[in-house]
């Protein structure tokens, strides 16, 4: 297995849709190969389409408000010592996290097949409301699935897409998180593909949609590149690039322009959700060993029996709260490209305290994730050594989750 | 020789009428229970399909989620399914049974052990839900060589040359989805759309048995009863949840509704 050089990782697959022979694919049912199959011609199109990347760069710029800034945490740097702390702070992207700029591929890609209803799922409910936004902006009609626990701990979320008009399904089956909200959400579109576009709110399910969500976030990495080289004058020879894992979409965007640099030189590191400290659950399925399954039409490594039932996860972030993982991760892991480990429910909520104490910054419990590491390796780290943490989600629908964890207002 | 399921349909086909094929989940509600509905029903029905529950079923609507819920709480594993249709195989002989489910359980008991378990418990078919052509194309292989029929699925979104691709590749039986639903859900197109949909298949290759499924009730199953076998699932596990919540005996109940849906067809 080997990564090539000078291909975006998302088109890394073999014909049948599988990175590194193993990872992805699509298991879908009959119905669903056509609406796929159309998908792919149409995004094969569009993204070679002068027009289309000309109208994508637009709503980047103008509606999403491309670039996010890239700044140092001098405060947060001097408390700890040792290696520089920087952030990525993607959470300025209108709507507040990385979410947006898959939404609105999506929504482009939905008004250019004609489809005039847009379906897609949501954990933290920042797909969502991205979803619920991009839709109103572009006139398109919205239903978001959402399990029902998520429902209840990302309220302010669920108000913003109720606000922008769309419709939230709650998904009451399984474990009441983003795993049932998926799987609602393609039985869904199974049954209304006809009419209707799906956006998969990650780097995950089906081939084409792993592509589409992070052909879209891949702007993280190119402002970041930019902004490296504005503020270095040229890439820095000691760079890790820290990011939460869940589905890995932010993850994957903010790495895709580093990927063929050589390890030494930048180093990626995802950082998945461990759970609370003394549960046995957890969604971590690149860190805590899991072997291969499939899970909504994807092979990856899953949270899974034996039996091959996908396990309940937990975790306080209801974004990371997912069983599986993204396809590009698991072969980022095996060709040891990228290194994956985990923080707990504990460690994220006192990475955030850390970093809301010091900077005038808000991650949300996702991020906090990511900070979580950088908190834990920068102080063993030179001081030429640059972290930086993609602070990929506000901490603003995490309201209550804090205010009852951390007594916060 | 030709295969169980052939000769099932060839008996129903001399009797004038489609055969009739249900659909249950293995160990719903119990182990034990599911065999009894299994073998009850049989005196009914001409094929039997048992469906190996999974957790995350992208496909199933609401009742057979259910039952699989159920069947998954109340401790079922593979290796009790393929005792059950082991057990159903002792004492119905000649009655082909199908399993059916999704490709991930079949992955984590490997292939090619899971199809010497399907021949060693005398299973005639698979049906895999998220395994479609081409990718499905080694499997089947596999599953013909063991002897199994690998039953491709088929929808109303299946274009032209995939349609004559798939047929092409099938081995004894097609499964034509009614229409664009997850299973159970209420029949949106109307049967004389389905039966078009249906000869364009059948008239590909006659040899073909081919049967249609989703959306399939007591009120519906008259109307399709041109085609040469008819699916019911999501409404004998309905009959199954009702039962149990009006603690009333499955086996009787269910073996009822099947009887009254065969009743419609002959």
């Amino acid at each position: 297995m080997k990564l090539k050089k000078r291909i975006p990782l998302i088109d890394q697959h073999n014909q049948h849709g599988f990175w590194g022979g193993k990872f992805g694919g699509s298991f879908i049912p009959e119905t669903l190969k056509k609406p796929v199959e159309d998908l792919t011609n149409e995004f094969k199109k569009l993204r070679k389409d002068k027009k289309f990347l000309k109208k994508r760069d637009h709503y980047f710029k103008n509606y999403i408000g491309a670039p996010t800034s890239f700044v140092k945490l001098d405060n947060l740097t001097n408390q700890l010592g040792g290696a520089q702390i920087w952030a990525k702070v993607v959470s300025e992207a209108n709507g507040g996290a990385h979410k947006i700029y898959n939404a609105t591929v999506h929504a482009l890609i939905c008004k250019a097949m004609g489809k005039k209803y847009i379906v897609g799922d949501t954990g933290a409910g920042y797909a969502g409301k991205m979803l619920s936004m991009a839709a109103k902006k572009f006139g398109l009609k919205c239903k978001i699935f959402m399990g029902a626990k998520d429902i209840k701990r990302q309220k302010p979320n669920c108000d913003a897409m109720r606000k922008n008009g769309a419709e939230i399904v709650p998904v009451y089956s399984g474990s009441q998180t983003l795993v049932d909200a998926v799987s609602e959400c393609m039985r869904y579109w199974v049954s209304n593909c006809d009419n209707t576009h799906m956006c998969v709110g990650s780097t995950v399910g089906p081939n084409i949609f792993v592509k589409i969500c992070g052909w879209s976030t891949a702007q993280i990495s190119r402002e970041l590149k930019v902004q490296l080289k504005s503020e270095f004058k040229k890439i820095p020879n000691k760079i890790k690039l820290i990011n939460c894992v869940g589905g890995g979409s932010s993850a994957y965007g903010f790495w895709s322009e580093f990927i063929d640099y050589d390890k030494k030189q930048i180093e990626l590191i995802g950082v998945e959700a461990g759970g609370p400290k003394k549960s046995k659950l957890h969604a971590a399925p690149l860190s805590r060993k899991t072997k291969i399954g499939i899970l909504h039409g994807a092979a990856s490594y899953v949270c899974q029996n034996k039996e091959g039932q996908i396990n309940e996860t937990e975790s306080i972030s209801a974004g990371l709260d997912y069983p599986g993982v993204s396809p590009m991760h698991c072969f980022l892991k095996d060709t040891k490209r990228a290194r994956y480990t985990y923080a707990t429910d504990e460690e994220a909520l006192k990475a955030h305290q850390m970093v809301t104490k010091f900077e005038n910054l808000n991650p949300s419990l996702e991020p906090s994730h990511a900070f979580a590491e950088a908190i834990k390796i920068a102080p063993k780290l030179s001081k030429d050594t640059i972290i930086i943490v993609n602070s990929c989600g506000d901490a603003k629908k995490d309201r209550d989750i804090l205010r009852e964890r951390l007594g916060k207002k | 020789m030709s295969s169980l399921i052939n000769q099932a349909f060839q008996n129903a086909k001399n009797e004038n009428r489609p055969a009739l094929l249900t659909y249950t989940v293995a160990g719903d509600n119990t182990k034990k229970r599911s065999l009894e509905i299994l073998k009850s029903i049989s005196n009914y029905a001409d094929i039997c399909e048992l469906g190996f529950p999974h957790n995350t079923p992208i496909a199933d609507g609401g009742q057979i989620q259910t039952s699989a819920y159920r069947a998954i709480k109340n401790g079922i594993r593979i290796n009790d399914v393929f005792s059950i249709a082991k057990d159903f195989k002792s004492k119905r002989k000649n009655k082909p049974i199908i399993l059916m489910g999704y490709y991930n359980m079949i992955f984590q008991y490997n292939e090619n052990r899971f199809l010497e378990k399907c021949k060693k418990s005398k299973v005639d078919g698979l049906i895999v839900v998220d395994l479609p052509y081409p990718e499905n194309k080694s499997f089947a292989a596999k599953c013909k060589k063991k002897g199994i029929n690998f039953i491709q699925l088929v929808s109303p979104t299946t274009s032209e040359i995939r349609l004559r691709k798939i047929i092409k590749d099938s081995h004894d039986m097609i499964y034509y989805i009614s229409m664009l639903s997850t299973t159970g859900g209420k029949l949106k197109v109307s049967p004389k759309r389905i039966l078009e949909k249906y000869s364009k298949i059948k008239n590909q290759n006659k040899s073909k048995n081919v049967v249609i499924g989703f959306g399939i009730t007591e009120k519906t199953i008259k109307s399709l009863k041109k085609a040469d076998g008819l699916v019911v699932g999501s409404a004998i596990c309905k009959e199954i949840s009702n039962s149990i919540n009006k603690r009333q005996n499955t086996v009787t109940n269910v073996t009822n509704i099947v009887k009254r849906l065969k009743n419609k067809i002959t």
